[in-house]
């Protein structure tokens, strides 16, 4: 076990020299800042006509959460909404509350099932997407969301979420990755 | 996947009362949130100081990227053009026919357009943009259309100027930064054009349907006169927009009007121009749209 988990390091592109540590500046950053590059995605070159794209923010929220419980804290959803607020959209708040309430939703759904698997875990973003979505869409336009509309956006932010998982996770290996230092 | 050990807090009081106390912050974080919306759907402009000084900060990388867009389109559609150039050839070919007996039509028009304008004294010069500017980014992912411009208080733009592209309407300044502003798209459910049929003035207004349609509906009720692929343009009703803007061409009918597609696809817009409000004794109001009902009373201007 000790001996594999050294092999791993030893071949690890990100980890591959001496004299090399990871800055707790960068590990604990990263997260924050994918999230918020993803809020960034209504500045992204596209001009939709009808909501389209995932809200990326989210999924890259539930994403981080779901591979390092406990690496955001339970509160990120106030800061991190607020500045998807400023960019999406929607009227001022509905972020900070809907994010809040997903990752104590999280929070207590990994206190229900401590053992996650990729099936359970990808069956709880979707759930979570499903909630979201409708419920932003009826609080941007004050009253109930016709289905039909957001269809398309559910279906490719369900899909899109693995793929956001895997990058991700990606960034997870970037977090970590060590930083010559000198002494 | 074994839940990581780190997330226990065993007998540490230190660490209890970190977890304890993160829920009570994610909690009231959730309340922060209720209370700003509640706040913020009473009155959506409150937080529009905030929303412009953020779109300001981002948007040196957001020209940047809305050049790179244009870039990509072009190279796609060059890509596409060669499996369907045969096609598009002929289909121009006739276009130019028409088009040609269209435009003899048009001159003739124009000159009496003129002469008659000569008889009432009429001096309308073309009217001066107020700036030129990019679309550089919209709400994608939310149900709300708003996009964001490259041109803001700097350039002289204030709040309810239309925003056009040269093939149409695109919609009207909403919120203004000092080199950004938010542009309320016409295909927002809370955006209002007074409208009429460009053929013969049956007037009308359109709202958004936030999936890229437009609702037209029909001031005077009775028997429905639009067909497929009438020309919608904007009437001038209530001031704010200039009349004879193309808007949206009518595509499926309904009892009280008509679903119609717009003309001026913002995702096909790069650049757009802010026009100084039409008429400037309609109040530039953020919240207040020109009352629809106003046109159905009020003259129809042409």
């Amino acid at each position: 076990m000790i001996q594999s988990r050294l092999q791993r390091q030893i071949s690890d592109p990100f980890r591959r020299k001496l004299n090399r540590a990871p800055s707790p500046v960068v590990a604990i950053a990263v997260p924050w800042l994918t999230i918020m590059l993803g809020s960034l995605s209504p500045t992204w070159p596209v001009i939709a006509s009808a909501p389209m794209l995932p809200p990326i923010g989210f999924l890259i929220l539930l994403a981080w959460r779901q591979l390092r419980p406990g690496l955001l804290p339970v509160w990120a959803g106030l800061p991190l909404g607020l500045f998807d607020d400023l960019y999406s959209g929607q009227p001022l708040g509905s972020a900070v509350l809907l994010w809040s309430i997903a990752l104590i939703a999280l929070e207590l759904i990994e206190l229900r099932f401590p053992w996650r698997n990729f099936l359970l875990d990808w069956l709880v973003a979707a759930g979570l997407i499903l909630a979201y979505l409708p419920t932003a869409m009826g609080l941007a336009l004050g009253k109930t969301p016709s289905l039909l509309i957001l269809t398309p956006q559910l279906f490719i932010s369900i899909f899109a979420y693995p793929l956001v998982g895997r990058l991700v996770a990606l960034f997870d290996r970037f977090r970590l990755v060590g930083f010559r230092y000198i002494g | 996947m074994a839940p990581p050990s780190n997330r226990r807090t065993g007998f540490s009081r230190r660490a209890q009362y970190t977890t304890f106390f993160a829920y009570l912050a994610a909690g009231a974080g959730a309340l922060a949130g209720g209370a700003l919306l509640i706040a913020s759907l009473g009155d959506d402009s409150r937080f529009s100081g905030a929303r412009s000084a953020a779109t300001d900060v981002t948007a040196p990388v957001a020209k940047a990227a809305a050049a790179g867009r244009a870039e990509s389109r072009g190279f796609f559609s060059a890509i596409g053009g060669y499996f369907t150039s045969g096609r598009e050839n002929a289909r121009l070919r006739r276009e130019v026919e028409q088009a040609r007996v269209k435009l003899v039509e048009a001159q003739a028009v124009a000159e009496e357009n003129r002469r008659l304008k000569d008889l009432l004294g009429l001096t309308r010069g073309e009217v001066k943009p107020v700036a030129v500017a990019m679309m550089i980014g919209s709400t994608s992912a939310s149900a709300r259309r708003f996009a964001t411009i490259s041109a803001g208080r700097n350039q002289g733009v204030t709040v309810g100027m239309p925003v056009r592209s040269p093939l149409g309407l695109v919609g009207r300044v909403l919120e203004v930064g000092s080199s950004t502003s938010r542009v309320l798209l016409i295909t927002d459910t809370d955006s209002v054009v007074p409208v009429r049929r460009a053929s013969d003035g049956v007037p009308g207004f359109t709202t958004g349907r936030a999936d890229g349609t437009l609702q037209l509906r029909l001031i005077n009720l009775g028997i429905n006169p639009l067909k497929r692929g009438d020309v919608i343009v904007t009437s001038g009703s209530g001031g704010l927009y200039r009349p004879g803007t193309a808007v949206a061409v009518v595509d499926r009918l309904l009892a009280d009007g008509a679903i119609a597609r717009v003309l001026s696809d913002p995702g096909a817009t790069e650049y757009v121009t802010v026009e100084p409000i039409w008429n400037q004794m309609a109040a530039p109001s953020p919240a207040v749209e020109p009352p629809p009902g106003a046109s159905s009373s009020g003259k129809v201007v042409r």
